[in-house]
């Protein structure tokens, strides 16, 4: 898992590329509404839950504790850890868990963001704090 | 509108095949089509309404035009396994609105000797491809928070494919015929955790059709007569990721759909053809149709509680996906064939459940733990 992995690069399109943007700056973006109040991953121009327009970028803290995970033991680029992360912030993402032994993993475990270089803007991955 | 009693199924074939390595997938489903019309008594110039999925090589206008169908309704809903559960439902409202009477729903496909399709993707793809989801993991988080939440334990989850395997001993076509025990399970390799190679489904070439008549038609032909009386459908995702919970499916939604159509409760069903895909998916699916409470799958499922003969509910008699097939990693079709099997009598004598005359087929489709569908279908014996 400490071996330099190849990792897709982001294709972006006008809706999402602020979010690789911030990337590039290690920022990792969420976006909010602003008639609702609730935040959102991934980024929407139009809010999933009451359907506004009115939807702004936040910075999160990168910061959140694992949902629920699985140690993957096989595959064609070697074991990952695929996880769901909850942000401080409120929305979980899907991720993976790296840098990290899988065993000792826990549901509830406090993470934090780390970035990823791919051939374009960075991949944001998840790693115990 | 309802659809409780509207349409009848009057046909059904299941390929015998496992591994067809010298035939075409247009070829499969031409051979599951031709089956389920011989079943019926009826010719391919009686269909005039067809449903495929993602399975169907090209889609539709291909499909239609090898088998030479001339059909005056088509659907080619795609949601993963359980297709062909809402194909149900669909050629039912379409039986009931008068746009076909005679609908054909095919199933087949070959991914142990070709290769299969990559899976579709939506505005999610930047954000979640790098991070390799795929069936095995996606239900094991499934699966571990579940084991989190409620206790449930891998020992718990073997007894799913304990049960499977029981019944797959008879059935002559199935992949796995060992009868296993829950250490087999447990001593399986660790695949994605917490989820053994055992707690997974098998990989099989094959395929199975239906047809879906109307009752008039259903009672001049001479099988005995299956209808539906309730069918539900639902979808499920992260939805921005707001309030994640991984421990239910879209089931809690489509279950009761189909059983308030059907006027019957879960305690009501004889039988029960539920999809397969892990073990897990079993025991989250049998907590979301009402079986047991929310949590309680683990004990609901042990002691061989889904052995028929043995247990109170008698799940997948052919041996599910988890022992006989699952063809183009597709179970929704075999779930509905099986429940058919069950109420016309047809099960193998070892595995029948004595006068079945209400029966259950229930799938989910896509992966359970990021955007799935799923599908219920009451199924009665008239």
């Amino acid at each position: 898992m400490t071996e330099a992995k190849k990792y897709p690069t982001p294709v972006g399109n006008p809706e999402s590329q602020p979010f690789w943007d911030a990337a590039k700056d290690g920022k990792f973006m969420i976006k909010r509404c602003t008639t609702c109040g609730e935040a959102h991953f991934f980024p929407r121009a139009i809010c999933p839950f009451c359907f506004s327009d009115k939807t702004e970028w936040e910075q999160s803290s990168g910061e959140g504790e694992i949902y629920t995970y699985s140690h993957m033991r096989k595959s064609a680029t070697g074991p990952y850890v695929i996880a769901y992360v909850t942000l401080k912030e409120g929305p979980s993402v899907q991720t993976n868990i790296v840098d990290c032994e899988p065993d000792s993993l826990k549901i509830g475990q406090k993470v934090k963001v780390v970035w990823k270089q791919t051939d374009g803007a960075p991949l944001p991955f998840f790693t115990p704090a | 509108m309802s659809i409780k009693g509207k349409a009848y199924i009057a046909g059904i074939y299941e390929h015998p095949t496992r591994h067809a390595p010298d035939k075409s997938i247009a070829q499969l489903h031409a051979e599951v089509a031709k089956g389920a019309l011989e079943d019926a008594g009826l010719t391919h110039k009686d269909v005039d309404g067809y449903f495929c999925a993602g399975d169907a090589q090209g889609g539709l206008w291909p499909m239609v035009d090898y088998l030479g169908l001339k059909p005056r309704h088509v659907d080619s809903t795609e949601t993963g396994g359980c297709s062909y559960i809402i194909h149900l439902g669909h050629a039912a409202q379409a039986i009931a609105a008068g746009k076909c009477s005679i609908a054909l729903v095919t199933l087949a496909g070959k991914p142990r000797t070709g290769v299969m399709p990559p899976r579709l993707q939506g505005a999610e793809a930047d954000f979640e491809t790098a991070y390799g989801a795929t069936t095995h993991n996606a239900y094991g988080m499934c699966a571990m928070r579940h084991m989190h939440d409620y206790g449930t334990t891998s020992e718990q989850l073997a007894w799913i494919k304990v049960a499977a395997s029981h019944h797959a001993q008879y059935n002559p076509h199935a992949m796995l015929k060992d009868v296993v025990t829950v250490e087999d399970v447990l001593n399986s390799p660790m695949i994605s955790d917490p989820l053994h190679r055992m707690d997974c489904c098998v990989v099989s070439d094959g395929g199975g059709a239906m047809i879906v008549t109307t009752p008039e038609i259903a009672k001049s032909l001479k099988k005995p007569l299956v209808r539906l009386i309730g069918h539900g459908e639902a979808m499920k995702g992260p939805r921005g990721g707001k309030d994640l919970d991984l421990t239910y499916s879209a089931g809690v939604w489509s279950g009761p759909r189909a059983f308030e159509e059907a006027g019957v409760t879960p305690q009501d069903m004889k039988y029960a053809s539920i999809y397969d895909s892990f073990t897990i998916t079993v025991l989250m699916q049998l907590e979301d149709l009402g079986f047991c409470k929310k949590g309680d799958g683990g004990k609901f499922v042990s002691d061989g509680n889904l052995i028929s003969g043995v247990g109170k509910l008698p799940f997948n008699t052919d041996g599910g996906g988890l022992c006989s097939n699952h063809p183009v990693n597709r179970g929704g079709m075999t779930k509905i064939l099986e429940a058919v099997r069950q109420l016309r009598g047809e099960a193998h004598p070892k595995v029948q459940v004595p006068n079945c005359d209400l029966a259950i087929a229930h799938g989910t489709g896509g992966l359970l733990g990021v955007r799935h569908a799923a599908s219920t279908a009451i199924l009665e014996r008239v």
